[in-house]
């Protein structure tokens, strides 16, 4: 069977999710194969996770000239990766890469030196290939296929649920060099952000968000979120008040969901927020206005004022969680 | 300086937008505009020109559509760029990223031969397609360094340096000039177009050219030259309005965890 490349999202040296939904619908189209691009010392236990969700190799190339860069020397990588593979006379399936900002990046350009074609933001893969993406806002459903080379698909979180299965997990250290061309975007300085404690946003299967209603008071979200294990999220107004960092923005401009459950506290539901949130599976809102555009979306809206719904909600599941 | 910033014109996102009988987006019949994100990138192109003032900068518009996408490029005129290019040519509909990016950097190629471009500017992403990897291709076409998705840009001499997020950090990240910039909504508020700016702009140059004037062959682009294939779009059903309750002396709360408990959320 043909290999299918699956870009390993780890960050320290642990796996993320979104990993093993690649790893997932990887088995659909081949034999999975980690990439992990990292630094060798964290290689092992890289491994040792993968190999769980079917990964048969695991390729680890060293990051030590790639992780000062933007972009460029990873897309490099990835393709004399790709020219090794399919060089040694093995049929190279797909490449897939979770879906972020700057995988989308080395996607793209790793798609016009493999002469591929790309498809972003994939929320299905099928066996033959066929992808299915959400677009205008989550209002139109896309089904498409790449015709050209080897098809490179960057995935979204939650596309999948992982399936744990025995794979061999053979490491291949894997040399590359890097041009000087690509080492030409300088990361100077990085501000690890300080950790939540809470899932990823794109991850999570529980989101609650709140909007200009909290007024900045986050207090009773946090509290809800925490409650039901949930991310925290904010609108644009909320963080454009500067209530809430820009990597809590879910919408055109943040982040996209697609959690089994969102709520939205505050959230009048403009166009702009829709697109970010519209493909959940149960939408529930709390908001004081009754005409919010929000309740033309929701499976159960509630009318009233988030301060005092939400703590009530929160001790409610609380006692019922006993 | 020469400054080229990328406009796309897109279908309004608050309008009907659909596709059209061969899955390609409908440009033509539903009302467009300049994508919202890319009056960022218009902005931080004004903003360096006029921080740098005692230098000579000129800001370019740059689009790639059919004949109403000079819409965009008028507006990047009003608010105040100095000069419009439209690329035009009807074998590049139904396009892919992979294949705009091509004409874009041909057109860029051009424009460079003319006196060399320093900075290339584009958006977070267009309102439509929304692949976000334009400048990412664009980069690797020309052999440019990226310096993308920037939510505070400072240049200085040659020098550019970036203030971008990402899910995990924020980063500082430095290029030299030449390079491919792209900002962010977060990047500042783009200005409105003034009346003067709207006057202004009747009299830049905006110039039209086709594949032809670029060098590119028409079987390099358009949709039978995509590498990638739509097979079917779909309207996903309108989601239906659920049962909305009132809160009154708390039984919102309640109705709301009867609701969760019933969908095993607790």
């Amino acid at each position: 069977m043909s290999e299918v490349l699956v870009l390993v999202d780890a960050q320290n040296g642990a796996v993320k999710k979104p990993t093993y939904e690649l790893l997932t619908i990887a088995k659909r189209l081949g034999t999975p194969s980690a990439v992990f691009i990292g630094a060798a010392g964290e290689a092992t236990g890289v491994a040792e996770a993968v190999k769980k969700y079917g990964a048969e190799k695991v390729y680890v190339i060293d990051d030590a000239q790639i992780k000062g860069y933007l972009v460029a020397p990873k897309a490099e990588a990835l393709a004399q990766l790709a020219q090794q593979v399919s060089g040694a006379g093995k049929d190279l399936a797909a490449i897939l890469l979770p879906s972020s900002a700057e995988n989308k990046e080395v996607a793209g350009r790793l798609a016009i030196k493999l002469e591929s074609g790309l498809i972003t933001d994939a929320v299905d893969v099928e066996g033959d290939g066929t992808t299915t993406q959400s677009v205008f806002a989550g209002n139109y459903t896309v089904k498409a296929k790449v015709t050209k080379g080897t098809p490179i698909i960057t995935v979204k979180p939650n596309s999948a649920a992982p399936e744990e299965s025995a794979g061999a997990g053979e490491v291949e250290t894997i040399a590359v060099s890097i041009s000087d061309a690509a080492k030409t975007a300088q990361i100077v300085a990085t501000q690890p952000r300080a950790a939540t404690g809470r899932p990823e946003l794109t991850e999570a299967a529980i989101v609650v968000s709140g909007g200009r209603g909290t007024g900045g008071d986050f207090t009773a979200v946090e509290a809800l979120a925490d409650v039901l294990g949930a991310a925290v999220g904010a609108s644009r107004a909320a963080v454009d008040s500067g209530w809430k960092p820009h990597s809590f923005q879910v919408g055109q401009t943040g982040k996209t969901v697609s959690p089994q459950l969102y709520v939205a506290n505050g959230i009048s539901g403009a166009i702009q927020h829709r697109a970010g949130m519209q493909t959940s599976k149960t939408i529930v809102a709390v908001n004081k206005d009754e005409e919010a555009p929000i309740f033309e979306l929701v499976d159960f809206g509630v009318v009233g004022d988030l301060h005092t719904v939400l703590p009530a909600l929160t001790e409610e599941i609380t006692k019922r969680k006993g | 300086m020469n400054i080229v910033v990328l406009v796309k014109y897109v279908p309004d996102a608050t309008a009907d937008r659909r596709f059209e009988a061969d899955n390609t987006v409908d440009r033509v019949d539903v009302d467009g505009l300049l994508s919202e994100l890319d009056e960022y990138a218009v902005e931080q192109a004004l903003q360096i020109k006029e921080k740098r003032a005692e230098e000579e900068i000129e800001v370019t518009a740059l689009t790639v559509g059919p004949e109403k996408a000079a819409d965009a490029v008028r507006k990047a005129l009003q608010m105040g760029a100095d000069k419009g290019v439209h690329v035009i040519d009807d074998a590049i509909a139904g396009s892919d990223a992979i294949a705009t990016s091509l004409v874009l950097a041909k057109a860029i190629e051009k424009l460079g031969a003319e006196k060399p471009v320093d900075l290339v500017v584009g958006g977070l992403a267009s309102t439509d397609a929304g692949l976000s990897v334009v400048p990412a291709m664009l980069a690797e076409r020309l052999g440019l360094p990226q310096v993308t998705l920037a939510s505070v840009v400072e240049t200085q001499g040659n020098q550019v340096r970036i203030k971008r997020d990402t899910d995990v950090a924020t980063e500082v990240v430095g290029g030299t000039m030449p390079l491919v910039l792209s900002v962010t909504d977060q990047s500042g508020e783009a200005r409105y177009p003034s009346f003067k700016g709207i006057m202004a702009a009747k009299k830049k140059p905006l110039e039209t050219w086709s594949l032809a004037d670029l060098g590119v062959d028409a079987s390099q682009v358009g949709l039978a030259a995509s590498w990638s294939v739509v097979e079917e779009t779909a309207a996903r059903p309108p989601r239906t309005a659920g049962e909305i309750v009132k809160d009154e002396d708390g039984s919102g709360a309640k109705a709301l965890a009867d609701f969760l408990a019933s969908k095993k959320f607790i």
